[in-house]
């Protein structure tokens, strides 16, 4: 299904091409037989001619080679490539950016050392680490709902619609909503909770110990609809032989879930599981907008302290320091990727 | 057996169903608030369906009242339609340079490129700003939509769709004496156009929902785009629950729009690689 709508060749448009094509192909085979033809699909005669031919179509195609990547590497060394660089020198540095450039002064690794006695930073950096048990739930949800949604069940469109739709709502939008639904006196949860006798619910995002559980939940929830659609994806490709003859075998449901689907979508999950992981650590609106890491920085993030230190509190040397680390733990968890890639996934 | 199978499926759904209305009841507790009067916003057993309507008053209060969400909104249609557009075109470039001409360094150009790809944005948010002042970028919608149009994830996409584009095609064109130009615009962009639809929906739906970048990038209030006004909105009016309900479903209504309309292509482009913004 997928192959067919997204294949560069739409059998119906292109008749006509193809038609073209068959008409040219006696060309180049043509040329071919003797050696490779030049521009003109015809076989030069003369020997230095196609020499000095052959390095100017080189050339050529190495100045369009240029100019068609050329946009965007431009974009990306201006805009990436040439930020990295100088956020790695500047977190060597003790600096602020509203301050002249010749005001700069290297402090060397001093900003690094600095950042293992900051209680926010290391507040943050928990804060971060245990964000991250929200990524196998969600996979573990969307597993279970992906293989119910996939053959279980009427309207499975219209369940895909549902639960992928917090995904493509804006974060702002999700975040400032949930902020009244766990409103700790009048959200309707809390009246929901104390409708059903509930004395004293929590104060989800005003309460330091459930201020983060209620990030995470929210995180989860937008999540979902992600995974869902990538394992979906993922259930459509097993082939349905395999359940047939487990059938036949008179294997039971579990059996099946545990020795056919859940090995064979085992790539699924460690891509879910490794940019699920990524996108955790990068997460900034959300905090952001819901809680700017109140109560008492329980749910302050890095990259929220990145943005504070940098925006606020104008630390550039400082913030670049955590951007670097940031960045560290990314690199890391790719790194691992690329290890565990061969070790631990079922192809 | 056949009874067995329906039945088994039914309550499949009926778990599905319910499991479904935790994720569709933000949504409508979102829109039901933003048509009500203030003081039924938090009224408990809740009041799905309005007993008391004030849908005109909210909506005509958010977009005509104190707070210039008709500017917001021509600020990130604009922003958003000009930065797809422009990574569109300058995927697809890269995206063909990278697959159909052969040039020395090619392949070392597209690991670096690949390489940008697993660089935290927040990391290189600070240098990012000091080079936008520099370049005067700071502030300017230029600079946003400049911002969003470099992506090594829209290059290594639609490289994938471009791949897959027969040697024959580009063949029978260069023998036609098409330059690289010619065969990019009149041959391989065409064959793609159905990749190009699904990059251009989900870059769309990336700039809309963006965030941080206008956070950062732009100081005036004229030229916010709708996530930041819903924001700033938010956190200054207060306690008008139900207006700022109304701005929510205004700054979600589009894309849902969007998403339902273009559901197919958003659909395929995630599981296709499993791509995130």
């Amino acid at each position: 299904m997928l192959r067919s709508t997204l294949s560069p060749l739409p059998e119906s448009k292109n008749i006509f091409k193809s038609v073209r094509i068959c008409a040219y192909s006696a060309l180049p085979v043509f040329g071919k037989i003797s050696s490779e033809p030049d521009e003109d699909g015809v076989h030069s005669m003369a020997n230095t001619p196609t020499v000095r031919k052959r390095s100017s179509r080189v050339l050529h195609e190495t100045a369009a080679g240029y100019a068609f990547i050329g946009p965007m590497f431009i974009g990306l060394l201006v805009f990436t490539i040439v930020p990295t660089i100088l956020s790695a020198i500047l977190s060597f540095s003790e600096w602020s950016f509203i301050a002249g450039i010749d005001k700069i002064k290297f402090v060397g690794f001093s900003n690094y050392a600095k950042l293992f006695d900051d209680d926010v930073f290391l507040l943050s950096m928990k804060n971060n680490l245990v964000l991250l048990i929200a990524v196998p739930i969600q996979i573990v949800v969307s597993l279970l709902i992906a293989v119910v949604v996939d053959r279980l069940v009427y309207f499975k469109s219209l369940f895909k619609v549902v639960f992928f739709l917090p995904y493509i709502s804006s974060i702002v939008a999700v975040a400032i909503v949930f902020q009244l639904l766990f409103h700790p006196s009048y959200g309707p949860i809390n009246s929901f909770l104390t409708a059903i006798g509930v004395d004293n619910p929590p104060k989800w995002l005003a309460d330091i110990h459930y201020a983060l559980p209620s990030v995470m939940i929210i995180l989860i929830w937008i999540g979902i609809g992600f995974c869902l659609i990538v394992y979906l994806a993922a259930l459509q490709s097993i082939p349905r032989d395999l359940y047939e003859s487990a059938d036949i075998d008179g294997a039971g449901a579990w059996t099946r879930f545990s020795r056919i689907t859940f090995p064979l979508v085992s790539p699924t999950t460690f891509f879910l599981l490794v940019t699920g992981l990524i996108s955790s650590f990068k997460s900034f609106d959300i905090i952001k907008v819901l809680t700017e890491g109140r109560p008492a920085n329980s749910t302050s993030v890095i990259t929220y302290y990145l943005y504070t230190t940098a925006f606020e509190n104008l630390k550039t040397g400082y913030a670049s320091s955590i951007a670097w680390l940031l960045f560290g733990c990314v690199l890391l968890i790719t790194l691992v990727q690329l290890y565990g890639q061969k070790k631990w996934v079922n192809y | 057996m056949r009874y067995k199978y329906i039945a088994g499926r039914a309550v499949a759904t009926l778990l599905m169903l319910i499991a479904g209305v935790a994720f569709v009841l933000p949504f409508a507790w979102m829109i039901s608030a933003s048509v009500k009067p203030e003081i039924d916003v938090f009224k408990y057993p809740i009041e799905w369906i309005p007993k008391q309507w004030m849908a005109y008053d909210n909506y005509r209060e958010v977009w005509f009242g104190e707070y210039p969400f008709v500017t917001y909104y021509w600020n990130t249609i604009k922003v958003t339609a000009l930065t797809t557009v422009v990574s569109v075109v300058v995927s697809c470039m890269a995206a063909y340079g990278f697959s159909h001409v052969e040039f020395k360094g090619r392949n070392a150009l597209f690991v670096v490129v690949l390489m940008t790809f697993m660089i935290p944005s927040a990391s290189i948010l600070v240098p990012q700003f000091m080079i936008f002042r520099w370049l005067n970028l700071f502030d300017t919608h230029l600079g946003l939509i400049l911002l969003g149009s470099f992506s090594a994830l829209g290059t290594f996409m639609m490289r994938q769709f471009f791949l897959g584009i027969h040697k024959d095609y580009l063949d029978a064109g260069r023998m036609d004496g098409a330059g690289h130009a010619r065969l990019f615009v009149g041959i391989a962009m065409p064959l793609v156009r159905p990749a190009i639809a699904t990059y251009a929906i989900l870059r769309f739906i990336w700039t809309w929902n963006d965030y941080a970048n206008p956070l950062i990038f732009l100081r005036s209030d004229a030229l916010s785009t709708i996530q930041l006004g819903i924001q700033k909105f938010a956190s200054e009016s207060g306690v008008y629950y139900s207006l700022i309900m109304a701005g929510t479903v205004s700054a979600i209504l589009p894309l849902i729009a969007i998403f339902v309309v273009g559901q197919k292509q958003v659909i395929e482009g995630i599981s296709l690689g499993g791509v995130k913004g």
